[in-house]
């Protein structure tokens, strides 16, 4: 079947173009914010503490935390982008355009996650380059560093995206991200190897996903990781799986959305 | 495609009085032939808190009509037309716009339809011009400069097309909605409230507009509470009650049947009372006895106006001038009101 017939592509453009004029509207909170934090990160971590640690894993410590840094933001600016292209047409009362087009709940989703992922993968880029400016940087896998941030990025837009719909206020919005995902960021090895926690805490933190998606990514950038590459993957595609099945439950039940 | 057609028979959903209008029954258009464009089945809506927004709602809107759905706040009509565009999920019955299920052939149906919303709910940092083109392109429609400039021309907002949204006045952004739901060439418009807290020669614009649109062959529904603006534009009329619809007529056939008439009769000289003989008439008279006022209406057993004229003259009493009133749709919605228990 023609995909042009059997999709509203035009809709799913509209949308995507819309959100990304949106971040090149806010490119300040958008770009360059991101930027200066990891900036920031570079100075007080990778200079101040950087100097009193040598190498982990046999890699310098600015350059240990790079993989890392990218995954703080690419989790946090995609769950924020996406739950905030949801939720705030919801907040003004736009959202009755969306839902009273012609547009099937696949190609929202499609358009409102592409735009917040590729949001995601340009900072996430963007870090990458400026990390360059401060590390002397080597990608072992570019091909699987590139699968990982797009696969990471999708996930947790997806997330987001639940996040936006679920959420009834701005504190709702903020809650996820600020009191789950980056805790669960800074305790899932952006700093440090777990291999260097006691074995009570290490087998604690196997517990928490982030762990998965900060391993699997340095593994692309240096070879090394804490974890198997294989269940890093397994686990990302795992939870893009559980996503999925929710937004797909919340469209067919209209879950906070036609009700 | 199997496409329901529904033909107009004449069915007069209750007898010509202002009580026994609470009905199931579908109304139809009286005297017209042609198709409904939107057909509505047995919807019902109970929301999640169990508060039954619709009962039982049976409705065909007729082809290039401006039907005014009528109804005091929180009666229902949004929430059907929430129903009839996709935006709100019905609890039981069928809906088709144009033949097309809103379920099964949603595509179809929404691309005939445009909306403007009660609210002023605009991405207030888009411009003018983007944030049309958006509505168009959400719809699956080509780019077509050309149309946009004419929509927003006609509706005298070319002059703010690179002006973003938060900088225009409720009046413009009023404007911008109908923009945005014109945008997609639709065959069917929902005005939902176009006027409220809209001034007066905005109000009277909207106004030319529709019987423009109207002319162009699009199908206008029109939600409001406020009787004038059903009064001045509609075809037909429904009154909406607690999610239930209880009258669908002709507006002049409703004003016609239901609508009070008045004679004033001013006298010559004062009467001190009415007298005994015109009893029948039940006339009221003004408290400085220089007034007679005769309510009838064309349906009542009541005698006429003639009978009347001649009985005043055999009792001697003669008038100096008299005058006639209709009473205005908005008498006949609360009346009708009055009557649901």
């Amino acid at each position: 079947m023609n995909l042009r017939a059997a999709m509203n592509l035009r809709a799913v453009w509209a949308i995507y173009r819309v959100e990304m004029a949106r971040a090149f509207r806010t490119v300040l909170q958008s770009i360059i914010s991101p930027v200066i934090s990891t900036s920031l990160y570079f100075v007080v971590f990778g200079s101040a503490i950087g100097s009193r640690i040598t190498e982990i894993d046999g890699i310098s410590y600015g350059a240990f935390i790079v993989p890392g840094l990218i995954m703080l933001s690419l989790l946090t600016q995609s769950i924020s982008n996406a739950s905030f292209a949801i939720y705030f047409p919801k907040f003004v009362g736009s959202i009755y355009e969306l839902l009273s087009a012609p547009v099937s709940y696949l190609e929202i989703v499609i358009a409102y996650v592409g735009g917040a992922a590729t949001k995601s993968i340009i900072l996430g880029l963007i870090i990458l380059a400026t990390a360059s400016l401060f590390v002397p940087l080597h990608i072992e896998h570019p091909v699987w560093m590139l699968a990982f941030l797009v696969l990471t990025a999708v996930t947790f837009s997806l997330f987001g995206f639940i996040i936006g719909i679920w959420a009834k206020s701005f504190e709702q919005l903020q809650l996820v991200p600020l009191l789950i995902i980056t805790p669960l960021t800074f305790l899932g090895g952006s700093f440090y190897s777990i291999n260097m926690l006691p074995d009570i805490w290490r087998t604690v933190t196997l517990f928490n996903p982030v762990v998965y998606l900060i391993s699997g990514f340095r593994w692309s950038f240096y070879g090394k990781s804490d974890v198997s590459v294989g269940i890093s993957l397994g686990m990302t595609v795992v939870f893009l799986l559980i996503c999925i099945a929710i937004v797909a439950w919340i469209f067919r039940t209209g879950y906070r959305l036609r009700n | 495609m199997a496409r329901t057609v529904r033909c107009g028979i004449d069915f007069r959903p209750c007898a010509p009085t202002f009580t026994g209008f609470r009905t199931t029954t579908r109304f139809r258009q009286p005297f017209s032939a042609m198709p409904s464009i939107i057909s509505i089945s047995g919807v019902t809506k109970t929301y999640a808190t169990g508060f039954q927004a619709l009962k039982e709602i049976n409705l065909d809107i007729q082809r290039g009509e401006i039907f005014a759905l009528l109804g005091p706040n929180g009666a229902g009509k949004t929430t059907l037309i929430s129903i009839v565009c996709g935006i709100v999920n019905r609890s039981s019955g069928t809906v088709t716009v144009d033949g097309n299920d809103i379920t099964k052939d949603y595509r179809a149906a929404r691309s005939l339809i445009g909306l403007v919303p009660q609210e002023l709910t605009i991405d207030a940092f888009e411009s003018v011009w983007a944030t049309v083109n958006f509505s168009r392109g959400l719809f699956g429609k080509p780019a077509n400069p050309a149309f946009v400039e004419k929509v927003l021309r006609d509706l005298s907002l070319w002059d703010k097309k690179d002006a973003k949204a938060i900088t225009l006045s409720g009046g413009m952004k009023r404007r911008l909605m109908i923009a945005k739901a014109l945008s997609h060439e639709p065959r069917v418009l929902f005005l939902d409230e176009p006027t409220a807290g809209v001034d007066v020669e905005l109000r009277q614009d909207m106004w030319e507009m529709v019987r423009r649109l109207r002319e162009d062959g699009v199908t206008i529904i029109l939600t409001t509470h406020y009787i004038e603006e059903a009064e001045a534009m509609a075809d037909r009329v429904g009154v909406i009650n607690r999610g239930e619809i209880i009258l669908v007529d002709d507006k002049a056939e409703l004003m016609r049947k239901l609508g009070r008439k008045r004679l004033l009769v001013e006298l010559r000289s004062p009467l001190a009372t009415v007298p005994e003989k015109l009893s029948r008439y039940a006339l009221e008279l003004s408290p400085d006895g220089q007034q007679l006022t005769y309510t009838y209406d064309n349906q009542s057993d009541r005698p006429g106006v003639a009978s009347l004229l001649r009985d005043l003259e055999a009792a001697g009493i003669h008038f100096r001038d008299m005058d006639t009133e209709n009473s205005s749709l908005e008498e006949i919605f609360v009346n009708l009101l009055r009557q649901e228990p």
